[in-house]
């Protein structure tokens, strides 16, 4: 579906085009020196579709600046964490930790994000039903309440972060966890797989929703994409 | 100069409804942090008090174009504003009352693991303090003793510029860069604190803030965080404040031998 040309479909015109060619995979990986690098995916919609619960104008941004620059930055950190690796620069490895963490995380985190998103028109914002809906059920009491839980909890977080819903795979139930700053959600528990995950970084939502977060949680709710959270959540539990 | 520096400032008396029960019983009062010196008032007093919103030293307006007014009233009519409530709300119902704002940020600080009442407290007091590190037409150099002093600490004051904008540049998340006094060390140093933490729970002096949150840039510079920082480096930065704080911080922190001219 990345692999489509379109013309509705707002690229970064011919470098992108060569690049969906040697994508393979949802987070863009080519293979280069032996070191695999790293590119911004497609946006499976056009950036004024998800109007009016996110706006045109923010998911430009959001996936052309922000998004590119974790990329960008991602792969600078991975080109000196392999040389210092190679030199056996134990000190720099280390040091380097913390940008990998934010940078790898910020791509991962992102790259989730836009499958987590649809259009209202393709089916954005249909509550889920079949499995997931009733592991809902089960863990939350109903859709409802798992909405305002994540909510809550999204609101609540202190400065930049994600709220997630969350499969723990071992424990095969659901939950609400948030995590700070990038950090992806395996930093919670390597047993826990993001079905969901809502950006409350302020440049998620800002120049639309000012500082009313409550407002952009409520809205975002509309162009959720159900789908890929069943998807994955069967997939696991099969 | 209408810079204001008292540490009581917000201390603001709340008159009692007539229906609001008094607890006549003892109420259990948080010991205040153990200190080898005393840094400010004790908490003295049981008057309940809240906090009131201290407005910009200079219109709204006054900082365009770095920083634009609609950005001003969304960041201080907005955030700021809802801090303070926040706070006021938290401090109805809870015992922490009779303190300066910068104790009560010590004290909810609670040594690393804050209490919730932390957050509120320290962005009122760190947006307070931003506002008045900013002035319409910003210095462009500091001067006098303040210059001497980030010369000696950095080397030339286009050093300590560059660290500056490097720690803005490198911080991860929301968060705020300052210039402070290290009172222990007694030196100039640039820092960069998290979400709300600031140097006075490391009882440290500040001098200057810059607020990095995006919600203090983004309507004017979208994700370009390198020319808001340098914009507020060459256009919005108050040396002025910056000079009456390290002043006062002098009667606290010896920065060496005085320069007595001989006869």
């Amino acid at each position: 579906m990345a692999l489509r040309a379109s013309a509705a479909r707002k690229t970064l015109g011919n470098w992108f085009s060569v690049r969906k060619f040697m994508a393979v995979g949802g987070l863009g990986h080519r293979q280069s020196r032996g070191l695999q690098t790293f590119s911004l995916p497609d946006l499976p919609y056009d950036y004024g579709a998800l109007e009016p619960a996110i706006s045109a104008e923010i998911m430009q941004l959001h996936h052309q600046k922000h998004h590119q620059t974790y990329i960008t930055n991602y792969n600078k950190a991975l080109e000196q964490l392999d040389e210092a690796v190679n030199k056996g620069e134990v000190s720099k490895v280390v040091h380097l930790q913390s940008t990998i963490k934010f940078n790898g995380g910020g791509h991962v985190n992102h790259s989730i994000f836009w499958k987590n998103l649809k259009p209202i028109a393709e089916g954005g914002g249909e509550p889920p039903h079949s499995a997931l809906g009733w592991a809902i059920d089960q863990n939350f009491g109903s859709l409802e309440t798992l909405i305002q839980k994540m909510n809550t909890e999204g609101a609540a977080l202190q400065g930049s972060g994600w709220v997630w819903l969350a499969l723990d795979k071992e424990a095969k139930k659901l939950r609400v966890e948030t995590t700070a700053n990038q950090d992806p959600l395996i930093t919670k528990g390597t047993n826990f797989i993001p079905l969901l995950g809502i950006d409350v970084w302020e440049h998620a939502y800002y120049l639309q929703y000012k500082n009313v977060r409550p407002d952009y949680l409520k809205n975002i709710w509309n162009v959720i994409n159900w789908k890929y959270a069943i998807e994955v959540y069967e997939n696991e539990v099969a | 100069m209408s810079l204001l520096l008292s540490p009581c400032r917000q201390f603001t008396p709340f008159p009692m409804p007539s229906h609001h029960a008094l607890k006549l019983e003892p109420v259990s009062i948080p010991k205040p942090l153990k200190r080898r010196k005393s840094h400010g008032s004790e908490k003295s007093s049981r008057v309940l008090g809240y906090y009131g919103l201290t407005a910009p030293p200079y219109k709204l307006d006054a900082l365009e174009p770095y920083m634009s007014k609609r950005t001003l009233e969304l960041h201080w009519g907005g955030y700021h504003h809802d801090y303070v409530e926040s706070l006021n709300k938290q401090l109805k119902n809870s015992s922490l009352y009779g303190y300066t704002l910068e104790e009560l940020i010590k004290i909810t600080y609670n040594n690393g693991n804050p209490l919730p009442e932390f957050n509120n407290a320290a962005e009122v007091w760190n947006h307070d303090f931003f506002w008045e590190s900013m002035q319409p037409d910003g210095d462009k150099l500091p001067w006098g003793g303040l210059l001497q002093q980030i010369e000696k600490d950095f080397g030339s004051f286009s050093n300590f510029k560059d660290e500056f904008m490097q720690s803005a540049m490198g911080l991860f998340g929301s968060g705020w860069v300052w210039l402070i006094l290290k009172r222990e060390e007694k030196r100039l140093a640039v820092v960069r604190t998290s979400n709300a933490v600031c140097p006075l729970v490391f009882d440290d002096i500040p001098l200057i803030a810059l607020d990095m949150w995006e919600h203090a840039y983004y309507l004017d510079y979208k994700d370009d965080r390198r020319r808001y920082v340098s914009n507020f480096m060459n256009h919005l930065v108050s040396w002025h404040s910056a000079t009456l704080r390290i002043a006062r911080a002098e009667a606290f922190v010896n920065l060496g031998e005085p320069k007595i001219p001989v006869a």
